[in-house]
């Protein structure tokens, strides 16, 4: 037998169990390719055969699927993988000075792996520990609070070659940091509280306390819940057998957010109830959570939960004991890939493909989930359902502004005295959020994260709204002493980063955008550049497939706007400067012709006599 | 009510281009044999919406004409300076993305990207070149992929998935470093089961997919946007089909 045929046999015996564990379906392949890269270390060529034949997909799709997704490796990975979070927060306490120590500690270079295959150290876009960075992820594993003491001692770990489950539990500690309750964090129910409320009031009844409570999406968009919920309720379904979905998109992965990581942790039932209440309220028995890769520390728990649902008869057939309701959750894990959390890349995630936003229309409402009416909520989307099951939708509408229902989490990093979650009726006032934040000298607020809204001092007036300052929950604060263009350099590297390359506006313009500031920060760029970049933005906005593409280019349209100084500092000169002088290179000509009129001049030299060129 | 007698139609730059129900505006523009740039977009295949130059203004909104589906008095701007700038700018990142040499290219003259350039007025490649190594697959002993020209329309893709049954094509990476592959654990074209006689051996609208041994059969300034030029073949384009695109 060929070495190659001895290999696929190895692999094969590993990973049978791992695709018999998933029926063999293709629609999980990214969580067979997960579980494979768990048992393998990394993703080689021969286990990806094996797997596409398993699935029975072609090969080349199977492989696609694996090089979409950051945290699949093709080739050997380090067996300790460091992932430093590089979201512009942890860098801003000092995480770019922690990578160089780390990778001078073991000898190594950065996003490369050690010759003896130990270890590797690069960076992953922010792992949303923003409120306890600079933070990092190890084989997947979360650390947070990081120093230069943290650091070296992890190096020692790393090069004695300590089993993770032996390192210092204290380093995985992930604090909540809840600072300001409101309604929902003030809510202490048992399990199944809101999902006996909505069965009591019926469905219909249900969709009408919805309405009423005109709740919005809490993941940013807006979209109105009760005609999300009402839509999936009323389309027909396309395929048979008919079925109908709640996911629940908990891929919080918008630099800045962490406030569905706290929901998650210690709001699961409250989350679970929420998702009950929307299956039994569009007629759903099947509910899916996509839960981001870098929140894999928290699926033991999540799991753990479902099962005592289960045992209590909260989830399952005859729910609640009304042998007529049946509703299940079950968890899928991203794969480091931020276009997912875009609710139609997260459903073709969902699917085992490539996380591509679909065509729209059809929107997920009737066709989403494998191609059958869905309902795709946040995780604080579903819990505010929850609350609304039992208090009833005119007591929500009576909390926050008129088209701003109910409260808000927001999660707040960055130059504060006080990081972490807080909890606000809509129509609060940015100024009155960084004073509760201890924010003493704030030139700036990136609200709703890169893809939101930078505010300058003079706009803290604003309220936080969907009529105002619209937000997903990321309120990142910078101090008087921070370098505005470092913090748009670093988002626009993020996009960059996180493009899914489908169309070509966004896949080529946001490279161009992250080169075009790295020409500007090496102190090589013009006014020139800063028009290329206005350039591109309008091209983005106007013609991206999606939202990713479409606010690529916010964070620097917003700071050239309202931070111009940071950039005019860095430009060699304000007027475009060509790379040569035109008028000197005529100098061999005037000298070969004899002539010296200023007709044979360019530029200044032409001008000064008066004559035009 | 709708007078069933008169069929549906949508403004196109002002000219009333009727649709049939089902139809996008592409469709209804192709059939009224008025041209809108495109690359991914080709009659005999699922329209996918990611080369974006087909991007028109639609009531007011960008989208996408290959798309978005018709609608009776829907207004839309195609041919305007504004849409023609967007869409230079994107064949120029389409350019710069990957390492394009249209004098020594094989497809020179029957090249979709090159004749866009040339209708859109498109006079340099603006940006600066990303120059990605992508090495050439010359192992199959009928065709000769040259990824240097891709330009990830995934024509290819959708005819051998769709037309030939094959899936020897599919796309991996993400971002600017999304990429061509084939169905080979070797990575090799030879290794797929892959033929001339395939649809998606004839679809390339670039020099990705070529025919050995048939080196410029026709000579340059004879092929066939040479002798017209893109904007004026739309009723070959509306029509064409990929087994006779070699005729």
């Amino acid at each position: 037998m060929t070495d190659e045929g001895i290999e696929t046999r190895r692999v094969e015996k590993l990973l049978l169990p791992i695709l018999d564990g998933h029926r063999r379906d293709a629609g999980r392949l990214v969580q067979i390719l997960r579980q494979a890269q768990e048992a393998l270390g990394y993703l080689p060529a021969a286990a990806l055969t094996v797997i596409a034949r398993a699935v029975d997909l072609p090969r080349a799709r199977v492989e696609g699927v694996a090089g979409f997704y950051s945290f699949f490796h093709q080739n050997p990975v380090g067996h300790y993988r460091v992932l430093f979070s590089d979201n512009i927060t942890d860098r801003m306490l000092g995480s770019a000075e922690l990578i160089d120590r780390l990778c001078n500690k073991l000898w190594i270079e950065r996003g490369k792996v050690s010759e003896d295959g130990l270890v590797s150290v690069d960076t992953t876009s922010c792992t949303g520990m923003c409120d306890q960075g600079p933070a990092l992820l190890v084989n997947g594993r979360a650390l947070t609070r990081l120093s230069a003491e943290r650091v070296d001692r992890i190096s020692e770990l790393i090069r004695g070659q300590v089993p993770l489950a032996d390192w210092p539990p204290d380093y995985f500690v992930v604090a909540d940091n809840i600072r300001r309750r409101d309604a929902l964090l003030n809510t202490q129910w048992p399990a199944g509280e809101a999902l006996q409320a909505a069965i009591a009031r019926g469905a219909e009844a249900m969709l009408s306390e919805m309405k009423l409570s005109n709740l919005r999406g809490r993941g940013g968009a807006g979209f109105t819940t009760h005609i999300k919920w009402e839509s999936a309720r009323r389309a027909t379904c396309r395929h048979e057998p008919a079925a109908r979905y709640v996911v629940c998109n908990a891929d919080e992965g918008e630099p800045g957010t962490f406030k569905d990581r706290v929901l998650l942790s210690n709001y699961a039932d409250l989350l679970f109830d929420g998702m009950s209440v929307a299956g039994i309220t569009i007629g759903a028995q099947q509910g899916l959570v996509y839960l981001r890769g870098e929140y894999a520390y928290l699926l033991p728990a999540l799991r753990a939960n479902l099962e005592r649902r289960r045992q209590s008869g909260l989830l399952g057939p005859a729910l609640c004991g009304h042998p007529d309701l049946a509703f299940d959750i079950d968890i899928h894990l991203g794969a480091g890939a931020y276009v997912c959390g875009e609710e139609t890349a997260l459903l073709e995630s969902l699917e085992g493909k490539r996380g591509v936003p679909r065509v729209r229309p059809p929107f997920p409402v009737s066709e989403g989930y494998l191609g059958q009416p869905t309902v795709v909520n946040n995780v604080e989307t579903l819990c505010k359902a929850a609350l609304i099951a039992v208090h009833g939708g005119a007591w929500f509408a009576g909390l926050g502004t008129k088209q701003s229902t109910g409260s808000k989490l927001l999660s707040i990093s960055g130059d504060v005295e006080s990081p972490g979650i807080y909890e606000y009726p809509f129509g609060v006032s940015v100024a009155q959020v960084l004073n509760d934040c201890g924010a003493g000298n704030a030139q700036a607020v990136q609200v709703s994260g890169p893809s939101g809204n930078c505010l300058a001092m003079h706009e803290f007036s604003r309220h936080i709204a969907f009529e105002d300052v619209p937000t997903a929950g990321a309120f990142m604060v910078f101090g008087a002493h921070r370098d505005m263009f470092e913090v748009a350099r670093n988002f626009a590297h993020f996009f960059a980063h996180e493009s899914c390359g489908f169309c070509t506006p966004c896949r080529v313009g946001t490279s161009l955008v992250a080169n075009c500031m790295d020409k500007i920060a090496n102190g090589l760029g013009s006014q020139y550049d800063i028009g290329e970049i206005f350039k591109i933005h309008r091209l983005l906005h106007a013609a991206s497939h999606c939202g990713l593409g479409q606010a690529a280019c916010n964070p620097l349209f917003d700071t050239l706007n309202k931070f111009r100084p940071a950039y005019e500092r860095r430009l060699r000169s304000l007027d475009f400067e060509p790379a040569f002088d035109l008028d000197q290179a005529l100098a061999s000509a005037r000298q070969m012709t004899g002539r010296d009129d200023p007709a044979a001049h360019f530029g200044l030299a032409a001008r000064v006599t008066g004559v035009e060129p | 009510m709708n007078d069933v007698s008169q069929p549906p139609s949508l403004l196109l730059d002002g000219l009333p281009v009727p649709f049939r129900d089902g139809q996008t505006i592409m469709d209804a523009a192709m059939a009224a044999e008025i041209f809108i740039p495109h690359l991914c977009h080709h009659p005999e295949f699922k329209p996918q919406g990611s080369c974006k130059l087909c991007t028109v203004k639609a009531n007011g909104r960008y989208v996408s004409a290959c798309t978005m589906p018709a609608r009776d008095g829907m207004e839309v701007e195609n041919n305007s300076p504004d849409l023609n700038d967007k869409r230079r700018t994107m064949l120029q990142m389409l350019f710069v993305e990957g390492n394009h040499f249209c004098p020594s290219c094989e497809k020179s003259g029957d090249c979709m990207l090159q004749a866009l350039a040339y209708e859109l007025e498109m006079l340099s490649p603006h940006f600066e070149q990303f120059y990605p190594d992508r090495p050439v697959d010359a192992s199959h002993p009928d065709v000769l992929l040259d990824f240097n020209r891709c330009i990830l329309c995934e024509l290819c893709v959708r005819a051998s998935r769709d037309v030939d049954g094959k899936n020897v094509f599919a796309l991996s990476g993400r971002g600017i470093t999304k990429h061509l592959i084939v169905n080979a654990e070797s990575g090799r074209l030879a290794d797929t089961n892959f033929s001339l006689a395939d649809q998606a051996a004839h679809v390339c609208p670039v020099g990705v997919i070529l025919e050995k041994r048939r080196g410029f059969a026709v000579p340059i300034g004879s092929r066939r946007y040479d002798v017209d030029p893109i904007g004026m073949q739309v009723e070959r384009l509306a029509t064409r089909s990929a087994t006779e695109e070699e005729a």
